[in-house]
């Protein structure tokens, strides 16, 4: 029997990134926040022993128990969607923080290109540019009305940048919180190298403090350690941004936040017009909540946000066939493969150093920064040198050629372990008619509950892209005083085994129509007033970005659009 | 945050130290000033629990005994097998030691013994589909499963091919077995044998470098091989200097701080 609790002004759905932000914001403007969390709960004390490449890197000790839940995937409508079993292409988060624990803090707001895309586009090289099934839209908001709420996320966590940036990116009102990382030799040959053949490099901002800093809320933190245990791994320092360190303690200190731990949301209730709650499950106990709430707030990964809709029936769900409604939409990823590595036979680098945001990059080919008459692709890569820290099981360096095992394969990796600089492109992703997130017919959860259903392959824009980009890479490369360069220009199926990126987009997308977007431009969903949906899950397509920077930006919004909605009510737009 | 020196006692120093006193002394029991000396050579000047005095015939124990080593879920029969294949794939060279002296089989048997073994945070939940390869693993088999069979695959196919088994044959005609199994040429009772081999392989390679608490990596050998510093906690002074340095290996040992 589900046990149904006293109402609450504001129920939160996940307390990741988006979940402790707007808990923060809202519990500071004066209103009672209760957030849920279907993991655990954390502290930098859980991460004195994190250093462990094995239990958090090899075995995802921060991931979801894909046993209890996972997703299925198909590369189209043709094949059978087969649950992924293991972990591979993309890493789900689970716990206080969610996947804003373990990532490496690159932090790279969205070109004003990205949010226009489809009229700057049109205005540029005219409709034709744009294939058919090719389904980018603008987002319903610009660049400059996004500008604030990215400077709110830069100052409450602190990212570190260059004081003076490109013209190719967008405008900053206000310079980086803090001073840019340091610059190791790598770093330093990719700028001086890019720097001559006339290109634009510059210090990626970086979540990871460059120095200690206190942020406008009081919260103090350390400086980054360099010490290379960043993607996959939380942080013992409180360096690396995350809810945790940030934002939550912020909401825990008001007076007005509850946090229910081990808390499974499995639906939102609603009467089809609003939502009067949520209901979810002690993950330890079993035991069945129901949640009565005047607002609910929908702050999982993407695939969450999408399913919990979907689950719930609410929204209009999306139909290829007709190419109707609105939940499940312009599912997008990350466009990886474009790289090319300099090889130094007479020198070795301390590539074990790193920082999960330590490195150069450029945008000379990302967005529309260069001409695409004569090009089959749209969009471009942001093109990069970065220094994480490479830890040895993970990382094999083998060049063409080289057996995968014996002893050619050991001297080999041994040989090459420090002596390799890699510079890559981080590909935009198109969405397409064809590639969304639905229910899936078949599998289930452990609470019997259908899984979300992924169709998703690599087009020829996306080979094209890697293609081009790759040639840049190359030609950056060969001008590093390495050794040898090898280029890697080829990109195939998309094949959900080998790690890309944890950079999976769409499914509620914002937008001003509401027949073919879940959300309007304050992330308030268009068929409940009383939703709020925000994340990745958002992005009508993803750029050749990391995309926290944007997905920080949004939670800032959806924030003010929550208080707007609490004192007005209706539709915000 | 207050940093940690990178250079913490020379474990290297200790380890040649009980090599030699166990080679020099040979049966002699480890006690008084040697193991006082052995003690000292410990964090946090533990000592380290002397070898009971030999009452009765048996006989005494060498001073590098390790107790933590011993079988959690290989036969003997498999372990071998397992220890001349994973040398196979991390030989030992020049370079240093291979698989085998860094205790990858051990590792191997340690990870089948848990929830790794068993793929308890895997969906292994029916039905249970032919796959596209882009749609990864699809099989019913566990990991602990998948290996034993693919060990005994390995055996079989060497007395079909050499009369012998596995761990008995010579390096040449071991990889020409593991490449057999690699290219998926080997068709045993339903074994998928390249996917075993890989396992076999990620496993190796999982031994060779993760920390030695898991049983590989002895030492820190597999790190010092490849020059890598293992976990320590700042490069802050380091992170911008242009020449390589070398520093011992740490590794979650050297962190362990209780009460």
């Amino acid at each position: 029997m589900a046990n149904t609790l006293p109402k609450v002004p504001i129920v939160i759905v996940g307390m990741g990134w988006v979940g402790g932000i707007i808990a923060a914001e809202l519990t500071k403007a004066g209103h009672n926040v209760v957030g849920l969390e279907r993991g655990k709960s954390r502290s930098t004390q859980d991460y004195y022993h994190v250093h462990d490449e094995l239990r958090y890197a090899s075995r995802y000790e921060l991931m979801q128990d894909l046993s209890k839940e996972t997703v299925t995937f198909r590369n189209t409508e043709k094949v059978r969607a087969l649950p992924m079993r293991s972990y591979g292409s993309f890493l789900l988060g689970d716990g206080l923080g969610g996947a804003g624990v373990h990532w490496n803090g690159q932090y790279y707001r969205f070109l004003p290109y990205d949010f226009e895309i489809h009229s700057k586009t049109i205005e540029r090289y005219g409709k034709n540019k744009i294939p058919k099934e090719m389904s980018i839209r603008d987002w319903g908001i610009t660049y400059d009305e996004l500008e604030s709420y990215f400077v709110k996320y830069e100052q409450m966590s602190g990212i570190s940048g260059p004081s003076e940036l490109p013209d190719n990116i967008g405008k900053m009102s206000i310079p980086y919180a803090t001073p840019p990382m340091k610059m190791s030799p790598g770093m330093k040959l990719f700028t001086d190298a890019s720097s001559k053949l006339g290109y634009h490099p510059y210090i990626i901002p970086s979540a990871n403090l460059s120095q200690d800093y206190t942020n406008p809320d009081g919260i103090e933190r350390a400086s980054c350690q360099y010490c290379g245990y960043c993607e996959r791994f939380g942080c013992e320092y409180g360096a690396k941004a995350d809810p945790v360190v940030t934002v939550l303690p912020v909401a825990q200190k008001s007076g007005k936040f509850e946090l229910r731990t081990h808390a499974n949301v499995t639906g939102i209730l609603h009467d089809g017009k609003k939502a009067t709650g949520v209901k979810y499950v002690n993950t330890l106990t079993g035991q069945e909540s129901v949640q009565p709430a005047d607002i609910v707030i929908l702050a999982g990964y993407v695939f969450t946000n999408v399913r919990l809709l979907l689950l719930s029936k609410l929204g209009k769900p999306y139909d290829p066939t007709t190419d109707t409604g609105a939940v499940g939409r312009n599912y997008a990823y990350q466009v990886n493969g474009a790289s090319s590595v300099a090889v130094y036979e007479d020198r070795e680098f301390n590539l074990a150093m790193g920082a999960g945001a330590l490195g150069s990059s450029l945008d000379d080919f990302n967005g529309d920064n260069f001409d695409h008459s004569d090009l089959k692709f749209i969009h471009g890569a942001n093109i990069r040198f970065t220094q994480t820290g490479l830890r040895p099981i993970q990382y094999q360096p083998v060049l063409a050629g080289t057996p995968k095992w014996g002893k050619d394969f050991k001297q080999a990796t041994i040989h090459n372990a420090n002596r390799i600089l890699a510079v890559s492109g981080q590909g935009a992703s198109m969405p397409n008619r064809y590639h969304y997130l639905d229910l899936d017919p078949e599998y289930k959860d452990s609470l019997g509950l259908p899984l979300i259903r992924m169709t998703f392959d690599f087009l020829d824009q996306d080979r094209e892209l890697v293609k081009f980009i790759a040639q840049k890479t190359k030609e950056i490369a060969d001008q590093m005083g390495a050794t040898k360069t090898e280029i890697h220009d080829t990109i195939r199926q998309y094949n959900i085994v080998p790690y890309q990126s944890t950079h999976n987009t769409g499914g509620t997308i914002m937008g001003s129509d509401p027949n073919t977007s879940v959300v309007n431009n304050y992330l308030q969903m268009w068929d409940a007033e009383n939703v709020f949906i925000c994340g990745a899950s958002n992005f009508c397509h993803n750029s050749g970005y990391n995309p926290t920077a944007t997905v920080g930006a949004l939670a800032y919004r959806a924030a003010e659009g929550i208080e707007k909605y609490m004192k007005k009510g209706g539709s915000l737009v | 945050m207050a940093k940690q020196p990178s250079q913490q006692p020379q474990d290297e120093s200790r380890r040649k130290f009980l090599k030699y006193s166990g080679t020099a002394i040979g049966g002699v029991v480890v006690g008084g000033v040697i193991g006082g000396i052995i003690g000292s050579n410990m964090k946090g000047g533990q000592k380290e629990p002397a070898a009971p005095p030999s009452e009765t015939n048996t006989p005494a124990v060498p001073a590098d005994r390790d107790y933590n080593q011993a079988l959690m879920f290989f036969s003997q029969d498999q372990f071998l097998t397992t220890e001349a294949a994973t040398e196979r794939i991390f030989p030992q060279d020049d370079l240093g030691p291979g698989a085998k002296e860094l205790g990858v089989a051990f590792f191997i048997d340690h990870q089948m013994a848990g929830g790794y073994g068993f793929n308890s945070r895997d969906y292994m939940s029916p039905p249970f589909y032919k796959a596209e390869a882009s749609q990864g693993y699809q099989l019913t088999f566990k990991r602990r499963e998948l290996l034993a069979l693919g060990l005994d695959a390995l055996n079989e196919y060497s007395n079909e091919k050499y009369k012998k088994t596995y761990a008995k044959m010579t390096p040449e005609e071991q990889d020409s077995v593991l490449t057999a199994f690699e290219k998926d040429e080997v068709n045993l009772k339903g074994v998928p044998a390249s996917t075993f081999f890989t396992m076999l392989q990620n496993l190796t390679m999982e031994g060779v470098y993760s920390d030695p608490l898991y049983g590989g990596n002895k030492n820190m050998e597999g790190w010092r091989m490849r020059n890598y510093p293992g976990n320590q906690m700042s490069y802050t002074d380091q992170i911008d200097k242009e020449e390589f340095i070398k520093m011992e290996p740490l590794s979650l040992h050297d962190h362990l701080q209780l009460g």
